[in-house]
């Protein structure tokens, strides 16, 4: 199979959709009218592809873990996004759709962020090209990724938190989008993810397609297993994009406490339909991870129409797990990644030599970010 | 539902606010409301703001269920329509049509959902009608007059005016976007056309119905009660509401 070019009125099967308030309508209207034009204009992919080659560092290189592989007895090749500007795969859908929104004549990007990447991403755009940024963070998740905020800020970008809910990445995407509401003719909703209303799911898809097109041309055979992270699933889903339609199994990770496709149930938040953590009547549950970035509890409604497929499969992992797998990666890899990216490392050194993983496997798991975010946390969880 | 040829005044409660929220119902009804809304919490209010998300807040943390808000509701005898005011999931969750009985069961005879575009309303509108209930769409500022007529056209009890593009919320004034979307509305369906989103004054609820049907007031009733309004107190507030709208 291959993704869908333009799903027909979002739906990705029974999932995606535009769930949002009449008032905001119109401008997914015109998002998704603009991305299907720039999407088709040479010059605007080559604008893209220019920033991403001379800005964002792109290609990212394929790197063979050797020394992890042949401990597990694998073959494990790792697509570092980690090593992209500002240190994740964020930058590939933010640079494209800050373009968008320059595009449309808005002056203004309003994101949320969990861990700080995405918005430290749009906070890069948005100096690079002259735009401002407004970005809605957890006072949780600000708490617990203050250099990114840090980071945030240096980069000209106003940080707002957040302190309703949980006062994480749920509660941030709910402020991000009142204020977008409130805003519409200067401001563009620059979604982090693979998730919210029409044209979103498609376009952060397409914009995060260049991971696996790069990966699909540097492995030297097609894997059996291609293995991301998922916490709204947007690396995933540039990953899958490029091997969706090879016999490689596609294998999500999910945190154990935001595992929205293993313990949740179709329902409609943030704008689409998807799997989505929730009580029996229907109010949105709190996800928790030690991972801010996969601290929410819904998923991108693809991801959804993948799993019922059969066509993607999707599995847990626990922090103990995670940081035991940052750890292991860093020793026998020099390479220290996100608290995020380490859920795909974790499956991989649980599952190895197992049924699901057995041993000879060709392995593409995508590095979706680099720790130095994460060292604080790592460090305080060490002195307990 | 809502009677044609005066102005209608809608008042808002956020059901299980409080213990005896259900007086909050009846102190409406005896001020002279035309209908009430009922606010069926939700834990993730995207269109609503402070004050409506803490009500929400409250309610929740109270331990209010939909089950529960309309078990209460069906305790007392209210002679005006009851409209209910969700989001989309706790609609979806239980299944359009079982929802709908349920709210038909409790006497609510409206829905408003405030996250189910006209496009994405095919479903709950079929399951409403079946169950007696009438599925309110919400038409905004910036909503062009094809969809404006496809609003009107597929709304049933009368038509929402959002005033303004924002959450909802007290505000100063009125904007001016509301008067201009009420008579857009009014040209295109011969519904009732009520205007709501930051009517929070007597003065502006006049202003709102010279352009539109009647009006929604819910932020500034909130913010009454989560101060420690009772009942009473917001029987007055009412009730100088529905002298300004005549």
């Amino acid at each position: 199979m291959t993704l869908m070019a333009e799903p027909a009125a979002g739906r990705f099967g029974d999932f995606g959709g535009r769930y949002v308030p009449e008032s905001l309508v119109p401008a997914c209207a015109e998002l998704a009218g603009a991305f299907r034009e720039a999407w088709a204009d040479k010059t605007f992919r080559d604008e893209l592809d220019h920033l991403l080659a001379v800005y964002a560092g792109r290609p990212t290189p394929l790197t063979p873990a050797l020394r992890l592989g042949g401990e597990l007895g694998i073959d494990l090749w790792l697509k570092r996004e980690d090593l992209a500007h500002t240190g994740s795969h964020k930058i590939n859908n933010v640079l494209g759709q800050a373009l968008l929104a320059r595009r449309l004549g808005r002056t203004r990007l309003i994101a949320e962020t969990g861990a700080g990447q995405h918005g430290v991403a749009t906070a890069t755009a948005a100096a690079l090209l002259g735009l401002s940024a407004t970005i809605f963070m957890g006072s949780r998740d600000i708490e617990r990724q203050r250099l990114n905020v840090f980071r945030m800020e240096m980069l000209g970008a106003t940080v707002v938190p957040v302190t309703s809910g949980s006062r994480t990445l749920k509660d941030a995407t709910n402020e991000a989008m009142r204020a977008w509401v409130a805003d519409v003719p200067h401001s563009h909703f620059l979604l982090g993810s693979v998730g919210g209303p029409h044209p979103y799911p498609w376009m952060v898809r397409e914009f995060q397609r260049v991971i696996g097109t790069e990966a699909r041309s540097q492995v030297p055979s097609v894997p059996d297993v291609v293995v991301a992270c998922v916490g709204g699933g947007s690396n995933a889903a540039g990953t899958f994009a490029g091997f969706v339609d090879t016999t490689a199994r596609l294998i999500g990770v999910e945190a154990a406490g935001g595992a929205a496709m293993t313990a949740g149930a179709p329902g409609v938040v943030h704008g689409s339909r998807s799997m989505v953590l929730q009580d029996a009547e229907g109010q949105i549950a709190e996800a928790s991870s030690i991972a801010a970035g996969l601290d929410y509890p819904g998923i991108g409604p693809e991801h959804a129409h993948l799993g019922a497929l059969g066509r993607a499969e999707y599995r847990t992992v626990t922090d103990a797990e995670v940081v035991a797998a940052i750890h292991r990666l860093a020793r026998a890899e020099g390479i220290i990644c996100a608290l995020e990216s380490a859920h795909a490392v974790a499956w991989v050194l649980r599952a190895a030599g197992s049924a699901d993983l057995p041993a000879g496997s060709r392995v593409l798991l995508t590095l979706s970010g680099r720790g130095d975010k994460d060292m604080v946390t790592l460090s305080e969880g060490a002195d307990k | 539902m809502i009677p044609y040829g005066g102005k209608a005044l809608v008042p808002y409660v956020t059901g299980g606010i409080t213990a005896d929220w259900t007086s909050y119902v009846l102190a409406y009804e005896a001020a002279g409301a035309d209908a009430i809304e009922i606010g069926l919490p939700f834990s993730d209010p995207m269109l609503d703001g402070v004050t409506i998300q803490q009500a929400s807040d409250r309610a929740l943390a109270r331990g209010a269920t939909v089950d529960g808000i309309l078990a209460d509701l069906s305790e007392i005898k209210v002679g005006v329509p009851l409209i209910a005011m969700t989001y989309a999931n706790l609609v979806f969750r239980a299944g359009p049509a079982v929802f709908c009985r349920r709210l038909a069961g409790a006497g609510i005879t409206g829905l408003i959902v405030p996250d189910l575009p006209v496009d994405e309303a095919a479903a709950v509108s079929a399951a409403a009608a079946d169950a007696g209930v009438a599925l309110i769409l919400l038409a905004a500022p910036v909503t062009p007059d094809d969809r404006l007529a496809e609003i009107g056209a597929r709304s049933r009890g009368f038509v929402y005016a959002v005033s303004l593009m924002g959450t909802t919320g007290e505000r100063d004034t009125l904007d001016a976007s509301a008067s201009r979307l009420a008579t857009r509305v009014k040209a295109v369906t011969d519904l009732p056309v009520l205007i709501g989103f930051g009517v929070s004054t007597p003065a502006q609820a006049a202003t709102a119905a010279e352009s539109a049907d009647g009006v929604v007031v819910a932020s500034a009733l909130m913010r009454r009660v989560l101060d420690g309004a009772t009942p009473d107190d917001v029987r007055t507030d009412v009730a100088a509401l529905r002298a300004a709208l005549g």
